[in-house]
């Protein structure tokens, strides 16, 4: 089918099966390779992406799905002249170790400072539970979401 | 489109292959999808134990779309693979030993054909009993796993005694004694196994893989292919976890074999998690028996151990493994008599190898509980007995090495004594709210680094100044997320004197980069730094004496700065790109070679021992607390609070080693609490991360980190290795903690809640405590 979505700000249009997955669609056909996956049945997070500004697992995803959206992958989240803050933020804080689960995590956070500009040690916890990490313990990871959102340890 | 490169100064974030990663750009391994790719994939056997008695391969064979189906005569050279022991057949020839065992590969045209293909496999398996238990396996009668080994199904067994060994049991005031059973761990690492090759036109095979060890792997793919290790490059970029998963041919050989069939075209294969979880080694199961004495003031005397390892049916690395388990078994104390056993078992049940700590938590968990059983027994305060005995510089370690170098250990006991999660423990657990229990927990625990006194431990490092005039670092050693290649690169900065821009690194490529081992044993940056150090050094001098031949003066007068060499008194730069072109290649290069020391001490005499690593003579020290709360209701004990108090030398970037010692500790209260990959009938019980659940950012407390520095001599800027003391404690002192909250241990790890909650119950039977 022909398919047309917003993928990275840019209007794109593909042509695939309905039901190719979206992590292959976005990877193999695409080069999104910062798009990772790990276990292809939504359990890790590796392979978020957002949809119309919501983290969705893309290895859950089949094209059609996509048809009219918007998609954004983490080589889209920075503007080009500069990483995002996000990005920034992971490097400063260690939050990035083999870096395999960091564009899930990156995403995943994006979507959080989104609806919530100021959250809680606890509230980064839960927005990013459903990413595994098997290398930081993840307070790294919290601690550079906080430092995006310019919260110190003293900010509640 | 490129962004300005962060700051690069050792001892300071960013690490330098964050922002890369952060941002998508990095390309790991499975990230590859060159022009006309296939697709390689394997026929995995499902069953634990079976002679192979046929393979249909003909349907898979006639599907369009397929391009080989190869099985074990296909394989041009030795069709055995292993680090130590070659016992592991790359495609099953004779008989299966274990359910992820390779039976027959396909090369496809694309994923989907490629499934249809393995599914259109037809295996002829005779089944035959398997032996499961490593206990079972060494009774008359066993079934064998490679019957054509003398010693059956003993893989290693290895003794280590001093002094009067367990006889002087008798002659304590107090002997306590326990059993530990120890859980089978996964990797998990997120991403799985893979890697993708090509045949060139020069008859040369390049493979790309996620790998911990390229240099090592060629050598073995080349045996395998029955190829010259020449004609083999392996290019190892950043793994995306390993944690000793990596140590070896994981789908190399298979890859290799893909690639020698696919008429020249380009050839991928990436393990699902579920075959990934089949077919991967795991830490070993284990089951110890410990008796340990002491004089009535808590003076440790005599300690002896039982251990036993579930190697599964492979060597992989799993006399390595009991081997340093044998070692670190007695923990980091005075102790003159010791008797310590141990047997690494062949099982049809997953294959047991390396994983972060290598055969030390096992020990660890059993040395630590004992040692508070002693405590308890004694009336003494477990930090107070840990004082007594710990093992300091000019000691003979129990196995019978003086320990001539950094021996912090009791400085980490002291930085826990002094911590607030220490002092504050008696009236935090006072506090304990109602339907809830409290204990705190100590481990205290130690890591050897590097491959022991045979097998050398050897880095190659080198440093070239490009025509264009930039410092390109050539890592010989993986990178597989702790951020040794960032730090190499930090170093040479440090010692050439050049920023960020100034500066290139080189992956580890057999084409490019020297061999420097394996991605490892602690040993990562510890002797690659040093291989790296001198090589800068050399360099810098070369080209401050070449520069100043050219300016008239002496090498004195100059000084490497950014981007140019500068005649200090007259300010004269003579640019770096410059000075490249008046130089050959050679000029431009420098290489250092380093092999780590090794101790002249022979625990053992048997040579098996020594080659598999036994003694070390560099050991980094930690001390661990643990704050578990158990509910009573429904036996879940959380982890509230964690301290690890660490002397690793040195200490040259605070942020990557707070992230060993973070990442560690994670790994490690998995492993305390909810890691378990049991194997009933052979088979592991869970295949995906929905089943096989390990921790998530809510599960995990505050892990707070202190840096206990000492110098150590040998090392890099008197740095020690700092990748395996944090997984060492987790699981001990949680289970001391629990200890204490419950009134006593748990034999069997993880501690989950069925096992809390029984020992509750048993509790409220009145069996008491």
């Amino acid at each position: 089918m022909i398919l047309h979505f917003t993928l990275n700000g840019q209007a794109t249009r593909v042509e695939c099966d309905p039901d190719r997955r979206v992590v292959d669609l976005l990877r193999q056909d695409l080069g999104l390779t910062g798009v990772k996956e790990a276990c292809g049945a939504g359990e890790c997070g590796a392979c978020a992406i957002l949809l119309d500004g919501v983290p969705r697992l893309s290895c859950l995803l089949l094209a059609a799905q996509l048809a009219g959206h918007e998609v954004l992958t983490i080589e889209g989240l920075a503007g080009g002249e500069a990483p995002h803050p996000l990005q920034e933020a992971f490097a400063r804080a260690g939050a990035v170790q083999c870096g395999f689960c960091t564009p899930g995590m990156v995403l995943a956070s994006h979507a959080l400072l989104a609806r919530q500009p100021r959250p809680s040690r606890q509230e980064i916890a839960q927005a990013i539970a459903g990413n595994l990490c098997r290398c930081t313990g993840y307070h790294k990871i919290i601690d550079a979401v906080r430092l995006a959102a310019g919260l110190s340890e003293d900010d509640s | 489109m490129t962004w300005p490169r962060p700051h690069l100064q050792l001892g300071l974030p960013p690490r330098p292959d964050a922002l890369d990663k952060a941002s998508g750009r990095e390309k790991y391994a499975c990230d590859f999808y060159p022009p006309g790719l296939l697709w390689a994939g394997v026929k995995r056997a499902g069953v634990p134990h079976a002679r192979l008695r046929g393979l249909n391969l003909a349907a898979a064979r006639a599907l369009p779309g397929v391009t080989a189906v190869l099985a074990a005569a296909d394989v041009p050279g030795v069709n055995r693979q292993g680090v130590v022991q070659k016992d592991q057949p790359v495609l099953v020839d004779d008989k299966v030993r274990y359910s992820g065992d390779a039976l027959a590969l396909v090369v496809a045209s694309d994923q989907a054909t490629l499934a249809r293909a393995l599914a259109l496999i037809e295996t002829d398996l005779e089944p035959l009993a398997p032996v499961l238990d490593p206990e079972e396996a060494l009774l008359p009668g066993a079934p064998l796993v490679h019957p054509e080994r003398p010693q059956g199904n003993l893989l290693l067994e290895g003794r280590v005694t001093t002094g009067q060994g367990a006889a002087a049991l008798e002659g304590c005031a107090v002997v306590v004694e326990a059993s530990f059973d120890l859980p089978r761990q996964e990797h998990a690492y997120l991403e799985t196994e893979n890697g993708w090759a090509q045949m060139g036109q020069d008859g040369r095979l390049t493979m790309v893989a996620s790998t911990q060890t390229p240099f090592r792997d060629r050598l073995e793919v080349a045996e395998v292919l029955g190829l010259e290790p020449g004609r083999l490059r392996m290019v190892a970029p950043y793994c995306g976890g390993a944690f000793g998963g990596k140590d070896g041919v994981t789908v190399q050989s298979l890859l290799g074999l893909a690639a020698l069939h696919a008429g020249g075209r380009p050839v991928k294969m990436w393990l699902s998690r579920e075959e990934s979880i089949l077919a991967s080694s795991k830490r070993h199961p284990a089951r110890l028996r410990y008796r340990l004495g002491s004089d009535d003031q808590g003076r440790l005397q005599a300690l002896e151990a039982r251990i036993i390892y579930d190697t599964g049916p492979y060597d992989h690395l799993g006399g390595a493994v009991l081997t340093l388990g044998l070692e670190h078994a007695a923990g980091p104390y005075r102790i003159p008599h010791v008797d310590l056993h141990g047997q690494a078992v062949y099982t049809n049940n997953p294959i047991g190898g390396a994983f972060r700590g290598f055969g030390v938590p096992q020990v660890a968990a059993a040395m630590e509980q004992t040692m508070d059983l002693l405590a308890t027994r004694l009336g003494l305060d477990p930090l107070e007995l840990r004082r007594q005995n710990a093992l300091k510089r000019g000691d003979v370690n129990p196995v019978g090495v003086t320990l001539a170098g950094s021996t912090g250990l009791a400085q980490c006991l002291e930085a826990v004594a002094g911590h607030r999660q220490w002092k504050e423990a008696p009236a935090w657990r006072a506090a304990a709210p109602a339907g809830q229990r409290r204990g705190v927990g100590l481990a205290a625990v130690l890591h050897g680094m590097g491959y022991g006194p045979v097998i050398p431990d050897v880095a190659n490092a080198k440093v070239e100044l490009t025509g264009e005039g930039v410092f390109r670092v050539y890592c010989g050693v993986v990178d597989m997320g702790q951020g040794n290649a960032g730090t190499f690169l930090q170093l040479a900065g440090l010692v050439l004197g050049q920023e960020a821009e100034g500066l290139e690194l080189v992956l580890p490529d057999t084409d490019r980069t020297l061999p420097s081992g394996s991605s490892s044993a602690s040993r990562t940056t510890y002797t690659f730094a040093n291989a790296l150090l001198p090589a800068a050094q050399a360099l810098k001098e070369r080209l401050l004496a070449r520069a100043a031949d050219a300016l008239f003066a002496t090498p004195a007068e100059m000084a490497l700065v950014p981007g140019a060499v500068r005649h200090r008194p007259s300010g004269r730069t003579l640019p770096l790109a410059q000075l490249a072109k008046m130089l050959s290649p050679e000029e431009r290069t420098a290489t250092h070679r380093y092999r780590a020391p090794v101790v002249p001490e022979r625990p053992s005499a048997d040579p098996a021992l020594q080659l598999h690593g036994l003694p070390h003579g560099v050991f980094s020290y930690a001390v661990h607390l643990a704050r578990v709360e158990v509910d009573e209701l429904t036996g879940l004990a959380r982890v509230t609070g964690y301290l690890v108090a660490a002397d690793c030398g040195q200490v040259l970037n605070p942020q990557v080693w707070e992230q060993q010692m973070q990442g560690g500790v994670a790994q490690g209260l998995g492993y305390a609490l909810m890691e378990e990959l049991p194997a009933p009938a052979g088979q592991p019980q869970h295949t995906d991360l929905a089943t096989y659940l390990i921790p998530t950012a809510l599960d995990l407390p505050p892990i707070e980190c202190l840096a206990v520095p000492s110098w150590e001599e040998s090392g890099p800027l008197g740095l020690k290795g700092c990748g395996e003391i944090g997984i060492d404690g987790p699981l001990p002192a949680v289970g001391n903690a629990l200890a204490q909250a419950l009134g006593r241990h748990l034999p069997q790890a993880p501690f989950t809640p069925e096992r809390v909650l029984m020992a509750l119950q048993e509790d409220g039977k009145g069996a008491g405590s």
